[in-house]
């Protein structure tokens, strides 16, 4: 029997970037997945975690899962958030069973796709020159890939993804994997900062000739775009997943 | 105390300094990752260095009364201090017995922190800071910017303007050669001068009771032998076990302080040498009060390298002084805040948590890690602007009860859209200063779900 998996799209993803949700949907059902996605569902509780109102994040941590318990594995197109669910959650749950089974069965989409079942590329095209940003908690927290400053082997399975597709080509970067200045609630509370770095983000990739911008989270791409669109620079922004689906 | 978020928002005012001052840290960060990448055993160093670090630590007492034994033995005078006040009041007391008038000091951000020039120069006692970067921010009565390279954020014009000014060196002079041979002679009159030298500590050993201090000009080196007292004032936590140990840390401080393989002077000091006098003071200043929580520990395993400053991406855009706190960058933000949780409260919130820091550390402090942990304890402590405290709440609230967190969705993506821009974009609007807001779809993933998805 083909496993249950349950689809957890962020609420900001649900409400503001919807194609986001029905790309990766697509690209699961492609790959012969069952999905379903949980109405209850709503907020991680990042946010509130992240400006320290822990208070604030018990209940909605419980109840996601609540919600996410029955499937054998959770989805979601977003390292952050996954990392919050499986890097940040234990100070919420003792020795609670139904965490801890959640917390190993919980994955960033593309390395569902490629760990889990066994993706190694797409089929179709994709003619551009494809900027990839590297989402910190990604990088750095779930070790989707390898980042800058560690000595070792590098890795990342999904820019070998990308790389599978025909007539994508990488862009070189100059700083391959600094942070884009997003960082939740820090791009308000540290706005000048935040933009700056924003700036030199984008900046990064124009001089590598980027024309499709893409990443594994959608927040990094919400605040780039926003600077994107302010300063009329003709670079694309889309999710990895609406890339993936352009290509079924 | 201004906040950092204020500070920083000035430091870029002046956006062609603050990309210079970003590029200039970026540099050095580059020039890490190389010499780093040259040794295939690094990760193991780090990993040898954050155990026998927190080994330390956990054994600190026991091991503090080791190093003062043989301290002791080889006939060096240990003071102990509990906090910068008693760690002034040693050094002067020292001092004023030798009837010491003039003193040289090689950088040491202990003395920094515990204010140590403006005590003595009160007292009427010359000090003069020899490291070239420390001595150009002193004349400007300024403190460091930086741990490592204390004068980061000055341009060579506007050195020249001041050496102009300080050393009458020739008007309008930029050649990094030129000044620093001014700066030479300057210094090299006050080392002659001097009665007495006072060095920070890089490393302390247990084992043996000597102590290593690490310079790039050998400033410590002449402070210390052209005088007859040296004092060397040292955090509790820059203690190792055995001598042996010390090899790891030579090696993982200056490729990730500066690239380079090895600091151009580390020099050993096992007692003064005949006819002069050595003395150590040990500080704690709130260290011990570190080591007993578990959660802000290990960043006692801090060796000072700063190379979680030259790869922090808010450090590099918005300057040292934007801290306000001697150490500044990561690190800064969680002993800051450890020191005065109320001056300190927006540090920890000067982070994307993006984690360069946490991997470039070679001690392996999870620092923003540790930095999450801070919010969460400013919040507790009631230093979290209410501001922030009630939208959470409020927002958790809504993200509890499903039915409101759609209403209010549906609601957002009906009005926005709407809106005229003066509406969106305005004061209080602080997303939409220099970013668009996304374009607020017609239908949410869920609605679209229930339309198009469930049906078949």
């Amino acid at each position: 029997m083909a496993p249950k998996v349950g689809l957890f799209i962020p609420c900001y993803v649900d409400q503001l970037f919807p194609q986001v949700g029905i790309a990766t949907l697509k690209i699961l059902e492609h790959f012969g997945v069952k999905v379903d996605y949980p109405e209850s569902q709503t907020c991680c509780g990042q946010p509130m975690a992240n400006t320290g109102c822990t208070n604030e994040v018990g209940p909605l941590a419980k109840r996601f899962v609540d919600i996410f318990k029955p499937y054998d594995a959770v989805v979601c197109p977003s390292g952050s958030c996954v990392s919050m669910v499986t890097h940040h959650y234990d100070e919420y749950f003792q020795n609670d069973a139904d965490y801890e089974n959640l917390k190993g069965k919980t994955y960033e989409f593309t390395d569902y796709l490629t760990s889990v079942l066994g993706v190694k590329q797409f089929s179709g095209r994709f003619p551009h020159k494809v900027g990839l940003h590297q989402s910190c908690h990604g990088l750095r927290e779930l070790r989707l890939a390898s980042s800058s400053e560690v000595v070792g082997e590098p890795f990342g399975n999904a820019r070998a993804l990308l790389e599978s597709i025909e007539g994508v080509e990488i862009t070189q970067l100059q700083r391959p994997d600094e942070c884009c200045g997003f960082g939740g609630t820090f791009s308000v509370a540290e706005e000048a900062v935040s933009c700056m770095m924003g700036e030199d983000r984008v900046h990064d990739h124009e001089q590598a000739g980027t024309e499709v911008l893409t990443a594994l989270d959608m927040s990094c791409l919400m605040h780039l775009n926003g600077i994107i669109r302010r300063q009329n620079k003709p670079i694309r922004v889309m999710h990895i997943s609406e890339i993936f689906a352009e290509c079924l | 105390m201004p906040s950092h978020p204020q500070l920083a928002a000035e430091f870029i005012q002046d956006k062609d300094r603050a990309h210079w001052h970003d590029q200039s840290l970026w540099f050095v960060r580059s020039k890490r990752d190389k010499a780093a990448q040259q040794l295939p055993e690094w990760e193991l160093l780090r990993e040898q260095a954050s155990q026998i670090k927190q080994h330390t630590v956990s054994r600190l007492p026991d091991l503090l009364e080791e190093f003062e034994r043989n301290a002791t033995a080889r006939g060096v005078h240990v003071h102990w201090a509990r906090n910068a006040t008693e760690h002034n009041e040693i050094v002067h007391g020292i001092l004023k017995k030798h009837n010491v008038s003039r003193v040289v000091k090689s950088k040491s951000m202990l003395t920094e922190e515990c204010h140590l020039n403006p005590y003595l120069e009160r007292h009427g006692i010359e000090i003069i800071d020899t490291d070239l970067g420390e001595r150009i921010v002193q004349m400007q009565n300024m403190p460091p910017s930086h741990i490592v390279m204390p004068a980061i954020h000055i341009k060579k014009e506007e050195i020249g303007e001041l050496f102009h000014e300080k050393l009458g060196t020739e008007k309008g002079a930029t050649d990094p050669q030129y000044l620093t041979e001014a700066a030479r002679q300057h210094l090299r009159q006050k080392f002659i001068q001097a009665e007495a030298g006072i060095t920070g500590v890089n490393f302390a050993i247990a084992e043996t009771g000597g102590f290593v201090v690490c310079t790039n000009e050998g400033n410590a080196d002449l402070g210390t032998s052209l005088n007859k007292l040296h004092i060397a004032c040292m955090g509790i936590e820059k203690l190792i076990p055995r001598a042996g140990d010390l090899s790891v840390f030579l090696r993982l401080l200056a490729r990730s302080a500066t690239g380079q393989p090895i600091t151009t002077y580390s020099s050993h000091f096992h007692g003064p040498a005949p006819g002069q006098e050595m003395h150590i003071v040990l500080l704690d200043n709130g260290r011990s009060e570190i080591s007993g929580s578990d959660e802000f520990r290990r960043s006692l395993n801090c060796i000072r390298c700063a190379a979680c400053m030259n790869t922090c991406p808010v450090y590099r855009r918005s300057g040292g002084y934007s801290y306000s706190n001697t150490v500044p960058g990561p690190i800064g933000s969680i002993l800051g805040p450890a020191r005065d949780p109320k001056a300190n409260s927006t540090l920890p919130f000067a982070c994307s948590l993006c984690g360069s820091c946490t991997d470039v550390c070679p001690v392996k402090i999870d620092l923003h890690h540790q930095l999450l942990t801070w919010r969460k304890e400013i919040r507790v402590k009631g230093f979290l602007p209410f501001s922030k405290r009630l939208s959470m709440k409020m927002m958790s609230w809504m993200m509890q009860v499903p039915r409101l967190y759609k209403l209010g969705g549906k609601m957002a993506r009906w009005i926005v859209p709407k809106l005229p821009r003066f509406l969106l974009y305005n004061r209080l609007n602080d997303w939409g200063k220099q970013r668009e807001l996304p374009e607020f779809p017609k239908q949410s993933f869920r609605e679209w779900m229930k339309q198009n998805h469930d049906k078949q």
